[in-house]
């Protein structure tokens, strides 16, 4: 593997492999010493053209526990506000010595393109709309260690999915897996092209309340999510996990939400607060499957995919 | 492909061995911890073999030191197997069960491995197969079998958990 760019291309076996590895890398994060030394000497350089503190720092976590040093970027204060282009800072950040990018943008395919332009290692960690594909893996993960496996799971994303690159990589890497997903959103908030997609869609979340996984979405605000609601009341009517709908959910159901989570629009506070979200879970388990990914693209030598 | 030892072998050569961590530890309370993968079925034998000599139940983990190799480039990782230690391995005895001793790079990587876990009191190592050829200095403190060979030689050791039989062969990998 070269590089972790999206969830749409992976095969069942990669996938499991890495969710394999993520599984080893929970055990560690539990050590009394939650380090290793497998990538001493090896540096990862974190390039967030976009506003991001927890997969930022989940990286940079990531990278840490495996002994590999970080380099981080902020657009606000580098030379992109000189006016230097994305090309030129990429290549300035290979020049230094890093031997891996983990890049996120607001525009769709940019960690593609730092790759052809770099040739190193890629992360994709969000690219606009499009894809977060170690969202999808550590989501992938906390659902697996719950319930053993993703075959046969009825699992139901619930929400924005119009603008989540989130919700682009769940959908392919639970399907890819064996899971059955449907999407529940008000038409303006489904993308407008769903076909191809292997999924079924309803428009309320009380038609898949007898569902195995209710995955919880944030209203975007800042890629125009707000706009084309009618009210936020009215989609708390039809779409939020109040605490209603969580008492008539199956006993061994779970609930989960990427974060940063909207209390009381989305989900309700007590909801969010329960056992059965496994919201901490989920971020936990997003230092490990990096770890799982780091390892695979800079631990290998042989070049592929 | 010439056997070196048969089932009836191994199974003698661990109950020595056993024998022998008993009578070194005086009886104390030592923990088993084999090393990924053939090492950790051979643990849990001598684990059981102290257990019958002693009458009590000897605690048994096993130690992955996939990311404490010095030749991850060289060797790519495919998998990690598991890591189970049933104790805190601080301030206890420590015996590391390994198949084979080769060059000594394992054991130093599973040291450090065990390092991160906290300060073992000691750490003593008990090898079925003790080939020679070290790179680093280390030795074993149990051995069931001397065996000389040549560099270019293989030495494999099936266990039946793993590979159905009990043995000791000797390949030529060239």
């Amino acid at each position: 593997m070269k590089h972790f760019l999206s969830t749409e291309t992976i095969s069942k076996p990669d996938l499991e492999s890495l969710l394999d590895l993520g599984d080893r890398f929970v055990e560690v994060l539990a050590r009394p010493i939650p380090k290793v030394p497998a990538l001493r000497g090896k540096t990862v350089a974190m390039l967030f053209f976009e506003p991001s503190t927890r997969t930022r720092m989940s990286f940079e976590r990531a990278a840490k526990a495996l002994s590999a040093d970080t380099m981080s970027f902020s657009p606000g204060t580098s030379s992109l506000s000189k006016g230097e282009s994305l090309k030129d800072t990429a290549l300035t950040i290979k020049a230094m010595g890093a031997d891996a990018l983990v890049v996120r943008h607001k525009a769709t395919g940019t960690p593609w393109r730092v790759a052809d332009w770099t040739g190193l290692p890629v992360l994709n960690a969000g690219d606009g709309a499009h894809q977060h594909p170690t969202q999808a893996l550590l989501d992938s993960l906390t659902i697996r260690r719950h319930f053993g496996t993703l075959d046969g799971l009825r699992i139901a994303i619930v929400g924005d999915i119009r603008h989540s690159r989130v919700a682009r990589s769940d959908i392919w890497a639970f399907t890819t897996l064996g899971a059955d997903v449907t999407l529940v959103a008000p038409r303006t908030l489904l993308p407008v092209d769903l076909e191809g997609w292997p999924v079924k869609t309803v428009d309320t979340i009380d038609d898949v309340l007898d569902g195995d996984v209710i995955y919880l979405l944030r209203i975007q605000t800042e890629r125009g999510g707000a706009s084309v609601l009618p009210s936020l009341a009215e989609y708390v009517e039809r779409f939020g996990m109040t605490n209603e709908r969580f008492d008539r959910l199956p006993e061994d159901s779970i609930v989960m939400h990427p974060g940063p989570m909207n209390r009381g629009v989305e989900i309700s506070a007590a909801v969010a607060d329960h056992p059965r979200a496994l919201v901490e879970e989920q971020v936990a388990n997003g230092v490990a499957v990096r770890m799982a990914v780091l390892l695979r693209l800079l631990g290998e030598e042989d070049v592929d995919v | 492909m010439p056997r070196v030892m048969d089932a009836g072998d191994v199974a003698r050569a661990l109950r020595r061995m056993a024998h022998e961590i008993v009578e070194r530890n005086k009886g104390g309370d030592v923990v088993l911890v084999g090393i990924q993968t053939r090492g950790v079925p051979l643990a849990e034998r001598l684990a059981r073999l102290i257990g019958e000599i002693e009458g009590r139940d000897v605690p048994v983990g096993a130690l992955d030191i996939g990311l404490y190799r010095d030749d991850l480039a060289a060797h790519p990782m495919k998998e990690l197997a598991e890591t189970t230690l049933p104790v805190d391995v601080g301030g206890r005895v420590v015996v590391l069960v390994d198949d084979v001793l080769y060059t000594g790079r394992t054991i130093r990587a599973a040291l450090d491995a065990l390092t991160d876990f906290g300060r073992p009191a000691a750490v003593q190592l008990a090898v079925l197969v003790d080939r020679g050829h070290r790179q680093l200095p280390i030795r074993p403190d149990f051995v069931g079998k001397n065996l000389p060979t040549a560099a270019h030689e293989r030495v494999r050791v099936s266990v039946s958990e793993i590979d159905g039989t009990d043995e000791v062969a000797i390949e030529d990998a060239t």
